[in-house]
C-alpha cells in the first residue's frame, strides 16, 4: 500500500512537471530552441500573479484567467523581440540568448520583488484532499494533473487537426520547405512560444498555490522540464507527459526509500534514460 | 510582351564561392521553358535565388515586370511563384494528407485564387487518394514527387518552378509524372523545368536555356535546337546560340 501510494503521488508531482515540459518540448520540437529561462519565467509569471491577487484581491481562478493571456502575450514578445533574432540551425546562439535571459530575469525580479519567498493564497484549496481506497489525495494535485492531462490533450489536437498545428509540423520538419508553401516560419515561431509561455502561465499558478516561490527558483524548474522532455523524447507532446510522469513516480519512490533521495532519483532516472535510449522513451518528430 | 518572370543579370553566390554569373532568363505566360546543363551548372542556384532562397539583388528578379529579388520565400508564394524543390522536401512524419493541406491552409490563409482543389489533385495523381493517410515517408519515389507537386499545385501558383522531378525515379514512373505536366500547363501555370536528361526536357519545353558553370550557354527554341548544339553548349566546346 505504502508503495502504491508513492506511485499515486510520484504521478499527481508528474502532473506539475508536465506543466513545465509541454511548453519546454513545444519549442525544442518546433525551433530546436533549449529555452534556459523556461523556469524564470514561470517564477515570473508566478511573482506577477501573486502581486495580482495581493492588488486587487483575487482568487486563483481570476488570476489564471489574467495571467494566462499575460503569458502568452509575454511569449509572442520574446519570440518577435529576441528569439526570432537567434534561431537557426546552430542551436549555440539561441541557447547563449536564453541564458542571458535567465540571469537578467532574476535579477530583474530580484529588483522588483526581493529574494523573500511567497505564494499564492489558495482560499484553502492547498490544504484539501479526499481519501480513496485509503489512499489521501490532494485537491491541488488533482487539480493540476487534470489540468496538466486537459493541456496535453488539446495541445496534441492543435497539432494534429488546425491549420496552425500543420504549419508548426510543417516548420519542424523542414523549415526552409516549410516557407515554400507560404509558411511565414518566424510567424509561426511568435505563435509556438507564445502557446508555449502560455502554458507554463498554468504552471505558475500552480506552482505559486502549492509552495513558495523566489526570483532564484527558476533553475531548479528549468531542470525538471528538461529532465522531463529527455525522458519523453524531445519534441513529442504526449512523450513530454510520459516522461513528466516517468520523473514524478521516481522522485515519489525515491522520496519513500529515503527523503533525501527523492530528487536524486529523478536524475538518476533521467541519466539512465540519457545513457540508454537518448532519443527519449517516445523520441520521435513532433506528433 | 512584358515576362512573367524573368530575371537579369542574376548573380548568386554560396559564400565565397560565385554560383551565378549574370543569368538573364525569361518566362512568358503559359509557357514551359526547361533548364538544362550538367551538375553544378548553376541549375537550381537560378531557382533557389528567384524562390528567394539565395540573396540576390532586388532588380535581378522581375515578376510581371515587379523587382522581387530576395523577397522571402513565403512572399514569393503568395506572389503566385510556387516551387517542386530538388530532393522532394517532403514534411517528414505527416501523412499525405497533412503535407497536402498545408498548402491548402495557407493558400487560404494568403486568400490566393486558382483552380487547383484536392480532389482535382486526386485525379491528377489517384495514388494520392489511396495513400491520404500514409506517412509520406513509406511512399515510394514517385509517388513522393507526386505530392511534392501537388504540394506546390495547392499554392495556386501562376508559375511552376520544378527541379530535377525525374531524378532517381524509374522511367515509367518518369513518363507517368510528365504527363501530367500538359495538364498543369493547361491552367495557364507558365513552368521552368530544371531537367539532366535532355530528350525529357526537349519535349517537355516550349524553349530551353542549357547552362554551364553558372551561365546561360545556349537558348532557343526546344524543338529547333539541334543536338549538336547542345552538346556543345553543355559540355562547353563553344558556346553556341541559336
Amino acid at each position: 500500500m505504502e508503495w502504491f501510494d508513492a506511485l499515486v503521488q510520484g504521478i499527481l508531482l508528474g502532473g506539475m512537471y508536465a506543466q513545465y515540459a509541454l511548453g519546454m518540448a513545444l519549442m525544442f520540437g518546433v525551433m530546436r530552441i533549449v529555452n534556459i529561462s523556461h523556469g524564470d519565467l514561470v517564477i515570473l509569471l508566478s511573482l506577477i500573479g501573486i502581486s495580482i491577487a495581493t492588488a486587487w484581491g483575487l482568487g486563483p481562478l481570476p488570476v489564471l484567467i489574467v495571467l494566462v493571456p499575460l503569458a502568452v502575450l509575454m511569449g509572442w514578445v520574446l519570440q518577435k523581440a529576441v528569439l526570432n533574432r537567434v534561431v537557426g540551425s546552430d542551436p549555440l546562439p539561441s541557447l547563449i540568448a536564453t541564458f542571458g535571459l535567465s540571469i537578467a530575469l532574476q535579477n530583474l525580479m530580484l529588483q522588483i520583488w526581493s529574494a523573500n519567498s511567497r505564494s499564492l493564497p489558495g482560499h484553502g484549496i492547498e490544504s484539501q484532499s479526499i481519501e480513496i481506497g485509503g489512499i489521501y489525495i490532494g485537491l491541488l494535485p488533482l487539480i493540476v494533473l487534470a489540468v496538466a492531462t486537459g493541456l496535453t490533450w488539446g495541445l496534441d489536437l492543435t497539432l494534429k487537426r488546425t491549420r496552425f498545428g500543420r504549419a508548426l509540423r510543417a516548420a519542424s520538419a523542414d523549415v526552409e520547405a516549410a516557407a515554400m508553401t507560404g509558411i511565414n516560419p518566424r510567424a509561426v515561431y511568435a505563435m509556438a512560444t507564445a502557446a508555449a509561455v502560455g502554458i507554463l502561465g498554468f504552471a505558475a499558478v500552480f506552482q505559486a498555490l502549492r509552495s513558495t516561490v523566489a526570483p532564484a527558483d527558476g533553475p531548479a524548474q528549468l531542470i525538471y522540464a528538461f529532465e522531463a522532455v529527455i525522458i519523453g523524447g524531445m519534441g513529442t507532446v504526449w512523450g513530454a507527459f510520459a516522461g513528466s510522469m516517468v520523473l514524478g513516480i521516481s522522485q515519489a519512490i525515491g522520496f519513500r526509500i529515503d527523503p533525501g533521495f527523492g530528487v536524486l532519483a529523478g536524475h538518476i532516472v533521467f541519466l539512465i534514460v540519457l545513457a540508454t535510449r537518448p532519443q527519449g522513451l517516445f523520441g520521435k518528430a513532433l506528433s | 510582351m512584358t515576362a512573367v518572370l524573368s530575371t537579369h543579370g542574376l548573380l548568386a553566390r554560396y559564400g565565397d564561392f560565385q554560383a551565378l554569373y549574370g543569368v538573364d532568363i525569361e518566362l512568358h505566360q503559359g509557357e514551359a521553358v526547361a533548364l538544362i546543363g550538367a551538375n553544378g551548372a548553376g541549375k537550381s542556384t537560378l531557382l533557389r535565388s528567384i524562390m528567394g532562397l539565395l540573396p540576390v539583388g532586388r532588380e535581378m528578379v522581375l515578376l510581371h515586370g515587379e523587382p522581387v529579388g530576395g523577397t522571402a520565400t513565403d512572399r514569393m508564394v503568395q506572389k503566385g511563384v510556387a516551387i517542386v524543390p530538388e530532393g522532394r522536401r517532403l514534411f517528414t512524419g505527416m501523412s499525405v494528407e497533412d503535407n497536402l493541406r498545408v498548402a491548402i491552409d495557407q493558400a487560404a490563409r494568403m486568400g490566393a485564387k486558382g483552380g487547383w482543389t484536392l480532389p482535382r489533385l486526386h485525379q491528377l495523381f489517384p495514388i494520392l487518394k489511396e495513400k491520404a493517410r500514409t506517412q509520406v515517408q513509406s511512399l515510394s519515389g514517385g509517388q513522393q514527387q507526386m505530392v511534392a507537386i501537388g504540394r506546390a499545385l495547392l499554392c495556386q501558383p501562376r508559375v511552376l518552378l520544378c527541379d530535377e522531378i525525374s531524378l532517381g525515379l524509374a522511367p515509367k514512373v518518369i513518363r507517368e509524372i510528365y504527363a501530367a505536366l500538359p495538364e498543369i500547363r493547361a491552367t495557364g501555370t507558365a513552368m521552368i523545368v530544371v531537367e539532366q536528361d535532355v530528350g525529357l526536357a526537349r519535349t517537355a519545353s516550349d524553349r530551353l536555356y542549357c547552362m554551364l558553370e553558372g551561365r546561360v550557354t545556349l537558348t532557343g527554341r526546344s524543338a529547333e535546337i539541334t543536338r549538336e548544339q547542345i552538346g556543345k553548349a553543355y559540355f562547353g566546346a563553344g558556346h553556341g546560340v541559336v
